[in-house]
């Protein structure tokens, strides 16, 4: 038989009751791990053995119900699938429980997740379809069809994600990369007729897909490998597809890049930020661009480098592009 | 051991904003004896951001640039984190869906070339590591960096997804808890500083789009290092650096804090190790000023 590995782990568990805490604090516990188990076992270890008042929310067991998600040293995890050996592995014996969001603690480990679930229902992650009562045949969707969801359905809104967003943290308007993948599920699926609406709803600035900062945290953080950002950057594409892209300094930012290497080969930076931001916006930029200039960081106008065989460039634009603005 | 031989992928900023880092990056590639080919027909990788205008276009301008580094036969090296990254994630879809790779060489072929997947991509930092060794750099550092705090700042484009990314280079790196950089700074003899922000996000791609949550970002990573006593930053990313280095006024007024601290190009602080002189290494072209040396 083989013997079963263990190690002994500290664990620092985020404690706080909204109801008769000022502060929250941290208690400290000292467990024998073996390499079997996952934090959910330890939670409940900590729970039976140690202080039955220890709260956490815990349902399927099998990294489906999406409801034990918290933060391990500040990763966002689901408690029943992490197991501890892969926790030490990333950071040691010393591991820190925490809510996935602590501002959002309503007692230790349960957070309210309202603002999860508002701007989940605001991206309809429903299918809209008018369907007649008694269909004569069924509403089939090919292998193909269900490809370009791209696994988005595989999203449990655990909000790991979420709440791992630094674009959300600071701006509470943005929907987050969870609202977002099931915003595309959506308007992907062949038979859905609310696309353009969906469209609309996260083409708007600063709640939108606009205000992604590309950090690729919740493409790393996902425990369903549901890959949210690449369906930001869908959407991005479907609303230029769709037509209803802006003319906004976002819109215009992504767009210029398309210019740029029209132009030169390479990105111009100084004529993509005046592109972005208009002939009046790009002023705001001056007092940098001063000081940028004084250091020999900006290339102006007529010394920009231009790529080696630009014309092969200037012909693979043409002949590639799928899109227009 | 053969000498190290790269096709060096320069991206645009090293062109533009950001000469001290082709400056360095050639400089410390000569005192290592690194072999640097510059593909001079590339063109701009699109930032991840033509990407969401024109996903298709985007693939076909990466392909191009891996092309050239495979009709030279070499790896090819970036020395920026978001060109590492687009270039990285174009390798990955093409070499994983041979119906999307037909399609972007039939582009391709319009222009003479093929986009095979003959070509590693990896970023100059993990070549110095993986393939030169730390180990050799710290017996040719010459000057020790050993009285430095060095706050490291990995930046995003260099660590997540961590998948894709563990495919371009040897050593393992882990999004949450990476230590290259860190071994770089020991390797130098620097002192390596830990802060709660070093994996985390400069706020660069969203500086026009999301202005404030840009700055907060920048000021939360400076704000960070600050704290914990760091004399400076360095990164690999000069996207990282240009965000860091030029934006910390609006940043200091978006966290209601002054934060600043010099920030160095990971090539610069290996030039200052190995007895480059801060001429070579650009040091005076940025805009925070490296008062230390």
């Amino acid at each position: 038989m083989d013997t079963i590995k263990s190690q002994q782990v500290t664990f620092k568990v985020f404690r706080f009751n909204e109801e008769t805490d000022y502060l929250p604090y941290y208690n400290t516990y000292v467990l024998d791990v073996t390499h079997e188990e996952v934090v959910l076992d330890i939670l409940n270890r900590i729970k039976w053995d140690h202080d039955g008042s220890l709260s956490y929310r815990r349902s399927c067991r099998h990294g489906i119900c999406g409801v034990c998600a918290i933060k391990a040293n500040g990763k966002g995890i689901l408690a029943c699938k992490t197991r501890l050996f892969d926790l030490i592995e990333t950071f040691g014996s010393e591991i820190t429980l925490e809510p996935l969001s602590v501002k959002r603690a309503i007692k230790d480990l349960i957070i309210d997740k309202k603002d999860f679930w508002d701007k989940h229902a605001a991206v309809q992650p429903y299918l809209v379809s008018d369907i007649e009562e008694h269909p004569a045949s069924e509403h089939l969707v090919s292998p193909h069809d269900a490809e370009k969801l791209l696994e988005a359905d595989y999203c449990i809104q655990c909000g790991a994600c979420h709440y791992s967003c630094p674009a959300l943290e600071i701006n509470e308007q943005y929907f987050g990369p969870a609202a977002f993948a099931a915003a595309y599920r959506f308007s992907a699926d062949v038979r859905d007729e609310a696309s353009v609406e969906r469209l609309h709803t996260v083409n708007e600035e600063a709640q939108g897909v606009w205000d992604c900062v590309k950090c690729m945290e919740c493409a790393e953080v996902c425990p369903k490998e549901v890959n949210p950002i690449e369906k930001i950057t869908k959407l991005h594409n479907m609303v230029f597809e769709a037509g209803i892209a802006k003319n906004n300094v976002a819109t215009r930012h992504a767009v210029g890049f398309a210019h740029s290497i029209a132009k030169h080969g390479l990105l111009d930076e100084g004529e993509l930020v005046r592109y972005s931001e208009g002939n009046i916006g790009v002023l705001k930029h001056v007092p940098v661009a001063i000081k940028m200039f004084t250091k020999g960081k900006i290339v102006l106008p007529w010394n920009m480098p231009k790529a080696d065989k630009l014309d092969e460039i200037q012909k693979l634009i043409k002949s590639s592009s799928t899109v227009k603005f | 051991m053969e000498k190290l031989k790269y096709a060096l992928f320069t991206g645009c900023t090293a062109k533009e904003s950001t000469p001290e880092q082709m400056m360095s990056t050639l400089a410390v590639a000569n005192k290592l004896g690194i072999e640097l080919v510059e593909l001079t027909e590339a063109s701009c990788c699109g930032a991840s951001h033509l990407q969401d205008y024109d996903d298709f276009l985007s693939l076909v301008l990466n392909a191009r640039n891996i092309a050239y580094a495979e009709k030279h036969g070499l790896t090819m090296v970036t020395i920026c984190n978001t060109c590492q990254l687009n270039t990285a994630m174009t390798k990955h879809r093409l070499d994983h869906n041979a119906e999307l790779k037909a399609k972007v060489n039939a582009k391709l072929a319009e222009v003479g070339l093929e986009y095979k997947g003959s070509s590693q991509i990896t970023h100059f930092l993990y070549a110095i590591i993986d393939d030169f060794g730390l180990d050799k750099i710290k017996e040719m550092v010459v000057t020790p960096l050993s009285q430095f705090n060095i706050a490291p700042f990995y930046g995003c484009h260099n660590i997540r997804p961590s998948e894709l990314q563990n495919e371009s280079h040897k050593s393992h790196e882990s999004a949450y808890t990476p230590t290259s950089l860190d071994d770089l700074i020991i390797a130098c003899g620097g002192v390596n500083v830990d802060y709660e922000q070093k994996n985390k996000c400069c706020g660069f791609h969203a500086e026009l789009q999301a202005p404030r949550t840009a700055a907060v970002l920048t000021g939360n990573a400076v704000a960070g290092a600050m704290d914990a006593n760091a004399d400076w930053m360095v990164t690999p990313c000069p996207l990282c650096h240009l965000k860091l280095d030029t934006q910390t006024h609006h940043a200091s007024v978006a966290i209601g804090r002054e934060v600043s601290l010099p920030v160095l190009h990971m090539q610069q602080m290996v030039g200052l190790a190995l007895g480059c002189t801060p001429a070579e290494l650009g040091l005076n072209h940025h805009v925070t000023k490296v008062d230390f040396v």
